[in-house]
């Protein structure tokens, strides 16, 4: 048991089952009164050690796993594992599964965002977003459904392209989607961003200065709200985005309310990639022709992507064998949940649940 | 004609012909306690469906469907599912106020409930100082919240009994001065006459933008001190679990959670007096066959109508909006409600002595 350090302080526990912390993460919380004095994550609760896992699956398989990662962004998990054994194997891809690859990952990062809104506006008290954010969401599992056959592990991205074509029924729900988002967002943001109380419990609320950021390795929108530049679709455009057009949200607001905007703009920069292309979806083999057994040549690979935390990066040694001698993950969750600390100190309680829910955390992305 | 007014009457005549007047008083008494408590259980069931239902009807759901007709009796399933319930006791707790503070509470609201006109002549006690009896004994309720959050021996407990002790001696104020805007409107603190003095209008209509300004501190106060969101401290689940009652379980934890919605029945049953006549009909000035149609619908009709209009609009704040912290609650209270109320007090005094009001 822990003991508080100095006087006056206690030690309170948020986790590992807390309504606040989405899943079995523990922190051990040193406050004075109600004020945060310091902030320690313990990890390890769903440690499944995928990594191993994946060293003794062969470069085909390895890909399933990694949809238990971070499962609100199975599709963007799949595509970085892909890209990586096809840069290893050098397949080229059909412009078909690229499209398809690119409609897959926006509409799982809308999702995302969509759960992330829910869950943040549950964390600081309203619980109605919650129901309204899931009524759309619902529309982009259906469709994934449709497609892949499954709602939030999808494991439909094989390297060389994707695993079956598109659901014939496909861009009608995409487009049925997008009119529904459209006349929904402006509620979303009648219900949450105007509310007076939401503003107030976030603007200001732990701040990440630029400098913070870059030391903490922090991706995705938490790093992108302290005005880092670090999309990955941009700066290192993998599949066809450096062919879309669509915009870096970057806000130098360094506070949950610069993080929540982030998201809520990206949701709109997302719409705006899916609309790009439903209509453009060029006609071709879904799937390049690669051999059964892939044996990648001996030497060092990594292939990052842009998911809806941040940057993940897979970094694979291969010793030309049928399975990875070495892989390695770099998930977004984890270096931004260690900015958290720095984040939550000096805040109250009330103000540590409205940080943790702007850096959108997904426990199995940090424990994996 | 039929009205409570007569039915009390009658009884209370039968009772004394029958017996000696001291007998007839005990009997007046356990009548009085077995409706009191009916009335308890009668609510508990309704407005926890009715809080489920119109949480269902603002987050796109359907709400509780499969027990009775339209889920009607899934309060009564839960309430026995608590009743049946082992009620825990943690190891190192204070026991004795451990098992005092959720009848604490209890009682608090039950007294409460004694000076409400609930029609014409039906009410249990018309006390002549009802209206500060009620602020003064509402606020004995926050010493059992204090009680259970430190007895517990749970630090979510004891931070979320603290922030409600902040919380509800700082509303109380607001509150009570914007119930004191009305008994300088009606020139008393009874009950009974607050509600006469509206026989022409409704204080709300009446008293110009002051008792307006009274009727939404009071709104927002009474949410405050009832401990429901956008101002559930005590409890804020997504900060601490359950707040002060996280260690109470079975019927124990009932009690709280009836106590929080006999509370929001019994300030808004006040705000429904104060500002809204109460069980007086809607009048309008000199439309006399439009009062009088109104007058047909009895007395306990409006009194309820309105209370409940205004649970479904505390009800509606909490289904819309986040929570705040605590430091920006007392914030709100200290350095806006309280200065607002303060002045707004001063203008009814104006309005009130110089006769402006209709």
């Amino acid at each position: 048991m822990q003991q508080p350090t100095a006087e006056g302080e206690m030690i309170i526990n948020i986790g590992p089952q807390h309504p606040a912390t989405h899943g079995v993460l523990h922190f051990v919380i040193t406050l004075n009164g109600e004020t945060i004095k310091k902030v320690e994550p313990h990890l390890g609760y769903i440690h499944r050690s995928i990594e191993k896992m994946c060293e003794s699956l062969s470069y085909r398989q390895f890909i399933y796993v990694t949809s238990r990662m971070d499962y609100l962004s199975s599709h963007i998990n799949n595509h970085a594992c892909c890209l990586v054994t096809e840069q290893a194997m050098q397949i080229e891809l059909p412009a078909r599964a690229l499209v398809i690859r690119v409609l897959m990952d926006e509409l799982t990062r809308m999702a995302s965002h969509m759960l992330w809104w829910a869950s943040m506006a549950m964390d600081i008290g309203a619980l109605t977003p919650f129901f309204h954010a899931f009524r759309e969401r619902e529309m982009i599992t259906d469709i994934f459904e449709d497609t892949c056959g499954t709602r939030l592990t999808m494991n439909y991205m094989v390297p060389g392209g994707v695993l079956m074509d598109l659901h014939p029924g496909f861009q009608n729900k995409v487009h049925a989607f997008i009119r529904q988002f459209k006349f929904k967002l402006p509620e979303y943001d009648e219900l949450v961003t105007d509310n007076i109380i939401f503003q107030n419990r976030t603007k200001g609320i732990g701040h990440l200065s630029r400098e913070a950021a870059i030391s903490y390795g922090c991706t995705g929108p938490v790093a992108r709200a302290s005005g880092v530049s670090c999309d990955v679709r941009k700066h290192f455009p993998y599949a066809i985005y450096d062919k879309l057009n669509f915009e870096e949200i970057i806000d130098t607001g360094c506070d949950s309310w610069a993080r929540y905007n982030v998201r809520m703009q990206e949701m709109r920069q997302s719409l705006s990639i899916i609309e790009q292309l439903i209509d453009n979806i060029p006609e071709g083999d879904f799937q390049a022709k690669t051999k059964a057994v892939l044996k990648p040549p001996k030497g060092e690979f990594y292939s990052k992507v842009e998911t809806a935390r941040g940057e993940l990066g897979v970094y694979i040694v291969s010793e030309g064998a049928t399975t990875p001698y070495r892989i390695k993950f770099r998930s977004p969750g984890f270096s931004n949940l260690s900015a958290l600390e720095h984040m939550a100190v000096g805040g109250k309680i009330g103000d540590f649940v409205a940080v943790m829910g702007s850096i959108d955390l997904v426990i199995p992305d940090i424990d994996r | 004609m039929w009205s409570l007014n007569e039915i009390v009457k009658r009884t209370d005549v039968k009772l004394n012909e029958m017996f000696s007047p001291a007998m007839a008083f005990l009997f007046e008494a356990i009548i009085v306690a077995l409706l009191a408590i009916s009335l308890f259980a009668i609510l508990g069931l309704v407005l926890v469906l009715m809080e489920r239902k119109v949480s269902s009807f603002m987050q796109v759901r359907l709400g509780p469907n499969r027990v009775g007709p339209k889920g009607m009796f899934q309060t009564v399933a839960d309430t026995i599912k608590l009743i049946v319930k082992e009620g825990m006791t943690p190891n190192n707790v204070d026991r004795f106020l451990f098992h005092l503070a959720p009848f604490l509470v209890m009682i608090v609201a039950m007294i409460l409930l004694a000076p409400l006109p609930f029609a014409n002549g039906f009410q249990i006690w018309d006390v002549n100082i009802g209206v500060l009896f009620v602020s003064a004994v509402s606020s004995v309720s926050v010493i059992g919240i204090l009680m259970a959050g430190w007895s517990s021996n749970n630090k979510y407990s004891l931070l979320g009994a603290m922030r409600s002790g902040a919380q509800i001696v700082s509303y109380e104020l607001s509150a009570g001065f914007s119930i004191l805007a009305i008994v300088i409107l009606s020139g008393s603190l009874t009950f009974s006459d607050i509600i006469q003095s509206q026989a022409n209008g409704w204080w709300l209509f009446k008293g110009h933008i002051p008792a307006i300004i009274a009727f939404v501190i009071f709104i927002i106060a009474s949410t405050a001190e009832t401990n429901r969101a956008p101002f559930d401290m005590a409890e804020a689940e997504s900060e601490l679990t359950a707040g002060f009652h996280t260690e109470y379980s079975g019927m124990k934890f009932a009690l709280f959670f009836l106590a929080e919605y006999v509370n929001v029945f019994i300030v808004c049953a006040i705000g429904a007096t104060l500002f809204l006549g109460g069980w007086m009909p809607l009048h309008f000035g000199s439309n006399t066959s439009f009062n009088h149609v109104m007058d047909y619908i009895p007395g306990i009709v409006w009194f309820f109508g309105k209370t409940f209009f205004l649970i479904f609009v505390m009800m509606w704040f909490r289904w819309t909006f986040p929570r705040l912290r605590i430091d920006q609650l007392l914030n709100l209270e200290w350095k806006y409600l309280l200065p607002i109320s303060l002045i707004n007090l001063l203008l009814v005094t104006v309005v009130a002595i110089s006769g402006w009001h209709f």
